[in-house]
């Protein structure tokens, strides 16, 4: 996502319907997006954000919006022809 | 496709120096969908800030970035622009770095009309220095330099830009953030002086003193005690209490702007 | 054919700075420097020049810095209360090296003083005024055609050296009116900031690799850099504590130190054989010139030194003088400051002694003279 020097380590959930990426070096867990997505499907592990179940995710961008930290990404999937 | 926040930040500033929780990120975030939205070149613009918190901003974002002296961002930016008028000029400044030290310079940006746009990261208290109170502090909040409770008195900074000039006055919160992103876009393409006073959440120094258990219930407040103008506009007295108008409070098209008239001016000394 | 023109000290300090190629600037009214900004208001506007009435000298110095950054050349001009609130964005100028003249039309006393009088007392804050370190060039012209020809050496020398330069002269000097020959454009060279040569991709706006002067590009001419008053490293970003801080300030310093030889100007007058020396600037060279002049004519060997540039401090020739006089006389509208550097030259090889006046009225020719007088 971020163009560092080295490419970030990036964690990475995905279903048909939408690809959730969480850099885990830039979240400083402050749990915002575990807070306020509507649907539960985020949670925090050691202080980290990390999708606790993909297909609750119903692509509100809720936790993208209110990251401060640019540490997480929501990607709606192109609809399969 | 994700927004790319990568196009405007400048390669390995992440992650950045606000603390967990702080919403300047946020904030961050819909500034740089702002000027996305606009398609402007990086090379026309100047983001300009003073001291504090938000005025690292600049730092972390491929423009032409100024980071000066506590207060004066405005006049800094005021030589830029007077320099270079037809680029565009941003300025990024805490709620004490505009309104206390910098309220000089505030309220004659404002009178002056000059195109410049003002976002102030207001959260209500001096983050980098560990949390004092600041001209917006509220009455009652608590600050490690109102440990009894503040007893000054805050600025309506939305109705300081109107009374002092200002042309385009808008509030925004950071819970707020996609209309937040119309805001700054309106400011910005607005020709005069645009002040948008953005309501932020500083958890470290001022939502542990003030009972905010966490970041989150910060924005939910935002949530619940701003409200769209004209729907606010219609709330009774004890419905408006601890509430706040926000969106465009305040907007002037007739006014000259500063830049066109002196170099109206000069077009006519020319003759 | 040089225009000849009777031009008050102020007027011709805007129109050195206009032959400069000065195209910016900002002030606020303050006694006794206000025809400076009068002139330019009157003369910037007709070149398409930005001219800027800010709402104080903080703004004025910080407008300066932004009009500079932009690609300007940037005045402006004030006296000891305005100088004081400047001295914060003077600090960030040397700091982020941007080229900018501050005109200091010095008067008297501390505090609000006697502002239709002359002083000198600001000379010291010349040097010292901003916090921590860094380096300074002050100019100090005393006639009228010299304020023309040290405000277009304060423009070269601040975009040679990407520094900050100070002109300060006295209120009698800024108000009186003489002849001057304004010089044909390009009579005199001018001196552009060095410019980057390579792509936007490799700029490093605080490149010292090359030169402790590094190249620097406008805002807005696409090389995006940052500039921040905080010590920062070649990139321009902050740096916190490192070595490089050291080295870093080390360079600023040697800009101006390291180029006195460029930088220090001063005008010597009956000094071969002189076994007293008068070492003043401003009003008081002037009086001090009729005082030499007097005391040979009653075959006393006295003779001047005249600094056009009090900062960096002309030590050497200071050291040298020490050398060959029995005593320095140092009159100076102040309860003495630059006395104190002369006295610090001359490492005891002389005596060195002050006059001191702050009445508001310039030092005579003859309580120079009467000083010269004792000292044999």
């Amino acid at each position: 996502m971020t163009k560092g020097r080295q490419a970030e380590k990036v964690e990475e959930w995905e279903n048909a319907k939408v690809r959730i990426r969480v850099v885990p070096r830039y979240c400083k867990g402050c749990e915002i997006c575990v807070k306020l997505c509507p649907v539960r499907a985020l949670g925090m592990e050691r202080f980290k954000s990390k999708v606790a179940d993909i297909d609750k995710c119903i692509l509100c961008m809720q936790c993208e919006m209110r990251c401060p930290d640019f540490a997480i990404s929501v990607e709606r999937k192109e609809e399969a022809p | 496709m994700a927004f790319d926040y990568g196009k405007y930040i400048r390669p390995g500033k992440l992650p950045h120096i606000w603390c967990p929780g702080c919403s300047y990120g946020i904030v961050f975030k819909s500034l740089l969908r702002a000027v996305d939205a606009q398609g402007l070149d990086p090379d026309d613009i100047a983001l300009v800030s003073g001291i504090g918190c938000a005025s690292r901003l600049p730092g972390y974002v491929d423009f032409n970035t100024l980071h000066t002296t506590h207060g004066r961002a405005l006049a800094f930016a005021t030589g830029l622009k007077m320099a270079k008028p037809d680029k565009h000029v941003l300025v990024v400044s805490g709620d004490g770095d505009a309104t206390a030290i910098g309220g000089n310079h505030f309220i004659h940006a404002c009178r002056r009309n000059i195109d410049i746009t003002l976002l102030v990261f207001n959260n209500f208290i001096y983050g980098m220095t560990g949390g004092q109170y600041s001209p917006s502090t509220q009455p009652g909040r608590f600050a490690s330099t109102m440990p009894y409770g503040n007893v000054d008195f805050a600025f309506d900074i939305p109705a300081l830009a109107t009374g002092a000039g200002a042309t385009f006055v808008a509030r925004g919160t950071a819970y707020h953030a996609a209309a937040l992103d119309k805001l700054i876009v309106d400011a910005m393409r607005h020709r005069g002086f645009s002040v948008v006073d953005i309501v932020n959440a500083c958890p470290t120094t001022y939502g542990r003193r003030n009972k905010f258990k966490s970041p989150t219930d910060m924005l939910l407040w935002m949530k619940d005690a701003f409200v769209p103008a004209a729907a606010y506009a219609k709330l009774s007295p004890d419905e408006a209490a601890g509430k706040f108008p926000m969106g465009v409070l305040h907007r002037v098209d007739g006014k000259p702007e500063f830049c066109e008239a002196y170099y109206g001016m000069v077009e006519r000394l020319k003759s | 054919m040089t225009r000849v023109k009777l031009l008050q000290g102020n007027e011709a300090c805007a129109e050195g700075a206009l032959y400069a190629g000065c195209n910016f600037f900002a002030g606020y009214p303050i006694t006794p420097s206000t025809e400076v900004a009068e002139h330019l208001a009157r003369k910037l506007p007709r070149s398409g020049g930005v001219f800027l009435q800010m709402e104080d000298e903080i703004a004025a110095m910080a407008a300066v810095i932004g009009g500079s950054l932009a690609g300007c050349k940037a005045l402006t001009a004030t006296s000891g209360p305005g100088f004081s609130l400047k001295q914060e964005n003077l600090g960030f100028a040397m700091l982020t090296e941007i080229p900018c003249v501050v005109v200091d039309v010095m008067r008297g006393g501390p505090s609000t003083g006697v502002p239709t009088g002359p002083g000198q007392s600001d000379i010291m804050q010349c040097r010292w005024g901003t916090h921590g370190d860094h380096p300074s060039i002050c100019l100090t012209p005393a006639y009228v055609e010299e304020i023309f020809s040290e405000t277009v050496r304060a423009f070269n020398l601040s975009e040679k050296y990407r520094t900050p330069v100070i002109v300060a002269f006295d209120e009698v000097v800024g108000h009186m009116r003489e002849r001057i020959e304004i010089p044909e454009p390009g009579a005199i060279p001018l001196v552009g900031r060095p410019r980057p040569t390579c792509p936007p991709s490799e700029y490093l706006p605080y490149d010292d690799s090359r030169g402790d002067v590094p190249p620097m590009a406008n805002f807005f001419e696409g090389y995006r850099y940052h500039v921040t008053g905080l010590n920062h490293g070649p990139d321009g970003f902050p740096v916190n504590a490192s070595p490089r801080i050291h080295t870093d300030e080390l360079r600023l310093l040697r800009k101006v130190e390291g180029n006195r030889g460029d930088i220090v100007r001063f005008a010597e007058h009956r000094l071969e054989d002189a076994e007293v020396a008068v070492f003043a600037y401003g009003i008081c060279g002037r009086s001090a010139k009729t005082a030499v002049d007097q005391a040979r004519s009653e075959g006393i060997r006295a003779g001047l030194f005249r600094p056009l540039t009090v900062w960096p401090f002309p030590e050497e020739q200071v050291a040298a003088l020490s050398g060959r006089v029995r005593r320095i006389v140092v009159p100076e509208l102040s309860l003495g400051q630059i006395v104190l550097e002369v006295d610090r030259c001359a490492k005891g090889r002389c005596a060195v002694e002050g006059i001191h006046r702050v009445d508001g009225d310039p030092i005579t020719p003859a309580q120079i003279l009467a000083r010269i007088r004792e000292a044999l």
